[in-house]
């Protein structure tokens, strides 16, 4: 059977450019960048190199550059890092409620150490009140944290706007770009931020590899000790093959950005056109101002594992915000911020497409889909329509009988 | 803050793993309706629903009972694929042999569905509860229909 991947904001298949630039870095130029001898003077000359490249592709300068070992990483680096080592200044963080579980959990962790977080809120296609950030930002708050494009349903934060807020307010601004690198601006100086974080896996590149840029004067500590590599703020033995690679993934999204956003974005709009047909379904994000590679799209009173597992066996990978494929059988808590009923979020179904997706592999979404779809809503009994659905809004869940 | 945090299960790597029967049923589950008129072609005389659609899962069970035994049961969910697949082995394993007794059926245990699908991912053990709190709210409403039954009008 053919697999037809449509869940490239979990993960992307690897560029083999990219996989070609790091396989001697296993066999043949194996060194460690700490070592004295040629073997760990090319590894260092390399990373030295890897590091001009990243920063001259996000317009700033390789000292403001520090390699990961993942996005989460980087979050965990830019949040954790920066509140040590500037709580003299204030306890006072600021995040969203559409954040990655790297920042949301580590702002959770930080309420527990003490720190006094505000989760803004969102619109109903997932923008962050601004106003509401100007009002909330005290002379206690010293970091805000905001993810430059959702993970989830794809809806585009305006960066520069809030960076803009933050520097009148002297607080410092750390966005999540994962999602954005690829197909959005991330030169650091067109978007005003202080710290950003991207990876490799969702740009063609390996796993297990990201990037904090972190402007000059932006004072961090490490939250790993060890041999003080990067800076002294990420100790370990640098992971030549993947900077290497993650470097390499970087520099082909950019090189192809436009190219491939055009080709992208005509093939999310003929799913999302194709999927809106049916009844009673919903897309959330918004229509605009939204990832060219995300369709994320309700369709009611079914639920969203089920859709994923009768897709899955013709061959075609996507996800849900569905509780029933979490851990702990909550829905997304991205799209239950939304001011949706739950319903909404245990039908929603997320498909992320990547440069190797090709239109007939759209079409032949746009053709089983709708069955699956009818079948599972025969077998529910429930019969919401989407209008009573976004009336409701955001509800507390209802219970029927004695289950839970 | 605390509601949108999740409560991280330990061992995840086991979460998804699913047993060719699981499939089976769920990708062909056996008495759901997906015909609303086989419901009443059935004459049900005992129905249940449990569940929220705000937690994700509802279900709604029918059964026909005669001389003590079920003997036809028909359901409907907004569920995943573990409440489905368990559910269609509930309304086999009621039927079967010439039906089973309203005893009997209220003993069914989710650890016997369980057994019969061959095991569920452990965080999926809560979506097979469901049919079988349906199927015992629908041997409630059948009695309680008999009972009204034999009480003379008066």
């Amino acid at each position: 059977m053919k697999t037809i991947y449509l869940d490239n904001a979990a993960t992307t298949r690897m560029d083999p450019v990219v996989l070609k630039s790091m396989l001697p870095y296993f066999t043949e130029e194996y060194g460690n960048p700490g070592s004295m001898h040629h073997m760990g003077l090319k590894a260092r000359k390399d990373i030295a190199y890897a590091r001009e490249k990243v920063a001259s592709i996000l317009n700033c300068s390789p000292k403001e550059i520090i390699f990961t070992g993942s996005g989460t990483e980087s979050d965990n680096m830019a949040i954790f890092g920066y509140v040590r080592k500037n709580k003299e200044k204030g306890n006072h963080i600021i995040t969203t409620p559409i954040e990655h579980h790297a920042i949301m959990d580590s702002y959770k962790r930080l309420e527990k150490e003490g720190f006094e977080v505000t989760i803004l809120d969102v619109d109903r296609e997932g923008f962050v009140n601004l106003e509401q950030l100007k009002s909330k930002i005290t002379d206690k708050t010293i970091l805000v944290s905001i993810i430059y494009a959702n993970n989830e349903i794809g809806t585009i934060q305006d960066i520069p706007e809030i960076s803009k807020i933050c520097k009148e307010k002297r607080v410092t601004f750390h966005t999540d770009a994962c999602q954005a690198a690829g197909y959005l601006d991330i030169d650091v100086k067109n978007l005003g931020v202080d710290m950003m974080t991207l990876n490799g896996s969702k740009i063609y590149g390996p796993k297990g590899v990201g990037i904090l840029f972190k402007r000059r004067g932006i004072k961090i500590e490490p939250i790993v000790y060890g041999g003080g590599q990067e800076y002294n703020l990420r100790s370990g033995t640098e992971n030549v093959a993947n900077i290497i690679g993650f470097t390499k993934a970087l520099e082909e999204v950019e090189k192809h950005r436009e190219v491939e956003t055009k080709k992208v974005t005509k093939l999310r709009d003929k799913l999302i056109d194709a999927f809106l047909k049916l009844p009673d379904t919903r897309l959330n994000g918004d229509r605009i101002k939204r990832l060219p590679n995300n369709v994320n799209i309700s369709f009611l009173n079914i639920e969203g594992e089920s859709v994923i597992l009768m897709l899955n066996e013709l061959g075609i990978c996507v996800s849900t915000g569905s509780a029933c494929t979490s851990a702990d059988l909550e829905p997304s808590h991205v799209i239950v911020s939304l001011d949706l009923p739950h319903e909404v979020g245990h039908s929603s179904i997320r498909f992320s497409l990547g440069k190797f997706n090709t239109e007939e592999e759209i079409d032949y979404v746009i053709e089983v889909l709708p069955p699956i779809i009818k079948k599972l809503r025969q077998m529910s009994p429930l019969k919401y329509t989407m209008e009573e659905a976004e009336a409701k809004g955001r509800t507390p869940p209802e219970e029927v009988g004695d289950h839970h | 803050m605390a509601d949108i945090i999740r409560k991280k299960q330990k061992g995840t790597d086991k979460v998804w793993f699913y047993t060719s029967t699981v499939k089976d049923h769920f990708i062909n589950p056996k008495n759901i309706v997906l015909d609303d008129k086989i419901v009443e072609d059935m004459h049900p005389n005992g129905e249940g629903e449990v569940g929220s659609p705000a937690c994700g899962d509802v279900m709604k069970f029918w059964i026909r009972v005669e001389n003590g035994k079920i003997k036809k049961c028909l359901w409907k969910t907004f569920g995943c694929a573990s409440a489905i697949a368990s559910t269609s082995m509930l309304s086999v394993m009621v039927t079967e042999n010439g039906g089973m007794t309203l005893e009997e059926a209220q003993k069914i245990s989710p650890k016997e569905i369980m057994d019969r699908l061959g095991g569920l991912p452990p965080v999926k053990v809560h979506c097979s509860v469901l049919g079988d709190q349906a199927l015992r709210q629908a041997i409630k409403d059948y009695k309680s229909k008999q009972q009204n039954k034999n009480v003379p009008l008066t």
